[in-house]
């Protein structure tokens, strides 16, 4: 393999495809990490140059694990439509990257390129557009899915109500409850993150919340998002459970140090169409984010980039109802600051919409990254532009048992009110039968936790 | 477009630009009177000597717990939901966005925050509580240590070779602390947690190994420690990120019979310790010889467990 340009006469070779993925990235401190970022910008150009020039099929053959060795490349592969794959394999990475931001090519045309499209196709193209290119091609691509209500419509944005509590309290879970309801947010679910694992604390969250959305007949879904298998538990004990939840990685060894597998994922998704309390169709939910291969040593000396994109391939095997990426959430070992943490959001978003799931993001940071919440502001506003299903909505964005900071209900609000976007249709019925919507807009009963009080 | 449609949809734009201008109009008379402005007691241009700014600390609990809502539906019931979480509720809103007074207390624990994570453990904590200190391979100091995790995993030489000198070998119960993301964290409950879980010990009649403190440390050093000292259960307290304005939380990772090559999945963990709203650390010690006498009844540890007890 031949993979050489010169560049302002100076020569750029590069060995193999795994080597020129990771030096055409964006800087990434976790690329560095890993000794697979380019030396400099001059060499990150060259390696885009090439990059561009690669045929798809030479990146169909080269997945980041061989196939024989790695259930996630499988997945990945025997989904692959043959019909589209031989139209559009002899395409290089460029005529891919101009095809996605031609005009003439609208989201279902996209929708189906993207049966022939594998992770490492797709992570190729990501890696050679602009941040602007990334938001644009993402808003032509619409991804709808349903399970209590219907996500990804056009000019709709759910929101993640995301309750967490140190120790797990029910009364402070559901007092934050009620506050993102007054704010409308919840839409794309209900979702709590555990302190305790235990099968006992776990079951006791999902009977709560579910008593919430009874008691106020919400067009919404539950979830704990608990490791999936006290989950299968729950499910199998007769507990309520709105969609089931799980971290996944890009990789059959990053998914062992999850303690997942393809067959377990295969036995709850089973158990979800069995159980779970939504019409459905789609019952699952996944949590991905570069870096996380990486740091279980599960990247088999690929990017994290790619790794990402491997994590899209593995989630559409269940049509999940919501994915999201959690873009800033492991900290500045893998993205550094603002201007990394801005791409790779950029680059998730693109990625999930481009391999057909429900993508949303949870747009935040860690303490020790170096970055603010102004910062965060301003992604949800490109992503929202950019035509994201969802976001988180955590109390100010403080989440105080994760320890880090998300986006706020208030930001979710904001983000309608400024952009025209409005809730899940379901959702927003509801909200305007109790009198906290009026047209898209909240009423000046919204945002008071005590109007939930009353029932 | 044809011309006399072309000529419609301008007349019609021109109509909507005149009634928008004749609602518009009123409002601009709406603006508060010079009276209204007396009211309120703004100094006249030019008396400096009026201008007084003197506030309360904002960041006091009873200011934290205050209530951004105007008219709350229920007022007394919002005091009770405020009550049982930490979580910012009940803050009101300015509009969709967030109430002056909400949003510079979060930017002023963001602030107090990024200051939090440069400190160390303090040596005499470690001395009092009999800990003797080694590092991993991290040697450039905090900023190295945030961004290479895979030498947060590994100890360095010399804390190997100190370690097998110090400490004895296959205990039922070996214990380390490490500072993990938060050095607070430590210093705040190491005291209340260590001596419950050598006491729980001591009463259960398990062999307890020499406890050691970790400077630079990753959940991922426990494989390191298991392989040197062959313990059956190994706890790690660790100090976790710090979240915004709160820097107390410690974990606590435990594997049974840890070794090279293990994983997460191989892991437990109790987390959010710490005294005011999180565990207490008395319970979390209770809660964590519970956990090792599992794994010493089950000789497993993390899924695996979970999967036998299901
Ligand atoms: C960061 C984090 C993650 C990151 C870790 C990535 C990384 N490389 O750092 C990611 C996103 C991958 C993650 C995944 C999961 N996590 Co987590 N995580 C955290 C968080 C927010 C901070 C941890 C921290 O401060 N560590 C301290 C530093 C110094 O450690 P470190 O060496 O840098 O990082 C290691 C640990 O963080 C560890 N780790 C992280 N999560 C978990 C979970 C378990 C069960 C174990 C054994 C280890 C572990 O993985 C890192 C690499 O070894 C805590 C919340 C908290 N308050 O502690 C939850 C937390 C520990 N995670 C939790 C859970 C449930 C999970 C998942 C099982 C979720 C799921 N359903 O898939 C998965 C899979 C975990 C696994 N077995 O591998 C729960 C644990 C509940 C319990 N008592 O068992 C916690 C308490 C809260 C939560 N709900 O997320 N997590």
């Amino acid at each position: 393999m031949l993979l050489r340009t010169k560049l302002f006469g100076k020569t750029y070779d590069f060995p193999d495809l795994r080597v020129l993925m990771g030096k055409a990235n964006g800087e990434k401190s976790g690329d560095r990490l890993a000794g697979l970022a380019a030396d400099n910008a001059a060499e990150r150009a060259a390696a885009r140059l090439v990059l561009a020039e690669v045929p798809l099929w030479a990146l169909r053959d080269n997945p980041a694990v061989p196939y024989e060795q790695d259930e996630v490349t499988r997945v990945i592969h025997d989904a692959l439509n043959e019909t589209v794959y031989a139209e559009i394999k002899a395409w290089t990475v460029s005529e891919l990257r101009e095809w996605l931001l031609d005009d003439r090519h609208d989201g279902s045309a996209i929708a189906r390129c993207a049966n022939g499209l594998t992770a490492e196709m797709i992570a190729a193209v990501t890696k050679i557009m602009s941040n602007m290119d990334l938001a644009y091609a993402a808003s032509k691509i619409r991804v709808q899915r349903h399970s209590a209500n219907t996500i990804g419509l056009d000019r709709r944005l759910s929101g993640r109500l995301q309750p967490n509590h140190p120790t797990d309290s029910p009364e402070g879970i559901r007092a934050e409850i009620y506050e993102g309801l007054a704010y409308g947010c919840g839409d794309a679910v209900i979702g709590i993150n555990p302190s305790d694992d235990s099968y006992a604390s776990v079951a006791r969250l999902l009977d709560m919340s579910y008593g919430v959305v009874k008691t106020w007949e919400i067009p919404a879904q539950t979830c704990v998002l608990a490791h999936v298998t006290t989950q299968m538990r729950c499910l199998q004990s007769g507990s309520p459970v709105g969609l089931v939840f799980q971290s996944i990685c890009g990789s059959q060894k990053g998914n062992d140090s999850f303690g997942i597998s393809v067959g377990m994922l295969d036995e709850a998704y089973q158990l979800a169409r069995k159980h779970c309390y939504p019409a459905g169709p789609h019952y699952m939910y996944f949590e991905t984010g570069q870096g996380s291969a990486l740091s279980a040593n599960a990247h088999n000396g690929w990017d994290q980039l790619t790794l990402e994109a491997r994590n899209y391939g593995l989630a559409r095997r269940y049509s999940p109802f919501i994915v999201n990426t959690v873009v800033g959430f492991i900290g500045p070992e893998y993205l550094y600051d603002t201007e990394q943490i801005h791409r790779a959001g950029l680059e998730d978003h693109f990625m999930g919409k481009l391999t057909g799931i429900s993508m949303g993001c949870d747009v935040c940071y860690t303490n020790h990254a170096r970055t603010d919440q102004d910062s965060s502001e301003n992604l949800a506003v490109i992503l929202a532009a950019a035509g994201c299903n969802f976001f988180m909505g955590v109390p100010m964005a403080d989440d105080s048992m994760l320890s880090y900071q998300s986006t706020s209900f208030h930001d979710i609000a904001t983000l309608r009110h400024m952009l025209h976007l409005r809730p899940a249709p379901e959702f927003e019925v509801w909200l305007e039968s109790l009198g906290l919507m009026r047209d898209g807009r909240l009423t000046d009963l919204a945002g008071d936790p005590s109007f939930f009080l009353s029932r | 477009m044809e011309k006399d449609r072309l000529e419609a949809v301008i007349q019609a734009v021109v109509r909507e630009l005149q009634a928008a201008a004749a609602v518009a109009a009123p409002a601009a008379v709406a603006a508060p009177s010079p009276a209204a402005v007396a009211r309120k007691q703004r100094p006249a241009p030019g008396a400096e000597d009026d201008l007084r700014i003197d506030l309360a600390d904002p960041t006091l609990p009873a200011a934290r717990s205050r209530s951004g809502i105007p008219h709350p539906v229920d007022a007394e019931g919002l005091v009770a939901l405020m009550e049982c979480t930490s979580s910012r509720i009940g803050v009101g809103r300015a509009g969709p966005c967030l109430r002056t007074g909400a949003l510079h207390l979060f930017l002023s624990d963001l602030a107090v925050t990024k200051d939090a994570l440069a400190r160390d453990v303090d040596p005499q904590l470690l001395a009092e509580l009999g800990l003797f200190p080694v590092r991993t391979r991290v040697e450039g100091g905090k900023e190295e240590y945030l961004i290479r995790p895979d030498l947060g995993r590994q100890l360095s030489q010399e804390a190997r070779t100190l370690i097998s000198e110090r400490c004895s070998k296959g205990p039922d119960v070996q214990i380390c602390v490490g500072d993990g993301l938060s050095a607070q964290a430590v210093e705040t409950n190491l005291r209340k947690i260590l001596p419950v879980l050598q006491a729980g010990c001591t009463t259960a009649g398990l062999k307890m190994g020499t406890p050691f403190f970790i400077q630079y440390c990753r959940v991922g050093v426990m494989n390191d420690i298991g392989d040197l000292l062959q313990p059956k259960v190994l706890i790690l307290l660790i100090g976790e990120r710090p979240g915004l304005g709160r820097a107390d939380s410690m974990s606590a990772y435990m594997a049974y019979r840890p070794k090279a090559g293990d994983t997460d999945a191989e892991r437990d963990v109790i987390c959010n310790i710490f005294d005011g709203g999180g565990v207490n650390p008395l319970e979390a010690g209770a809660y964590a010889l519970r956990l090792a006498q599992k794994m010493l009844a089950k000789q497993t540890s993390g899924v695996k467990l979970k999967l036998m007890e299901a």
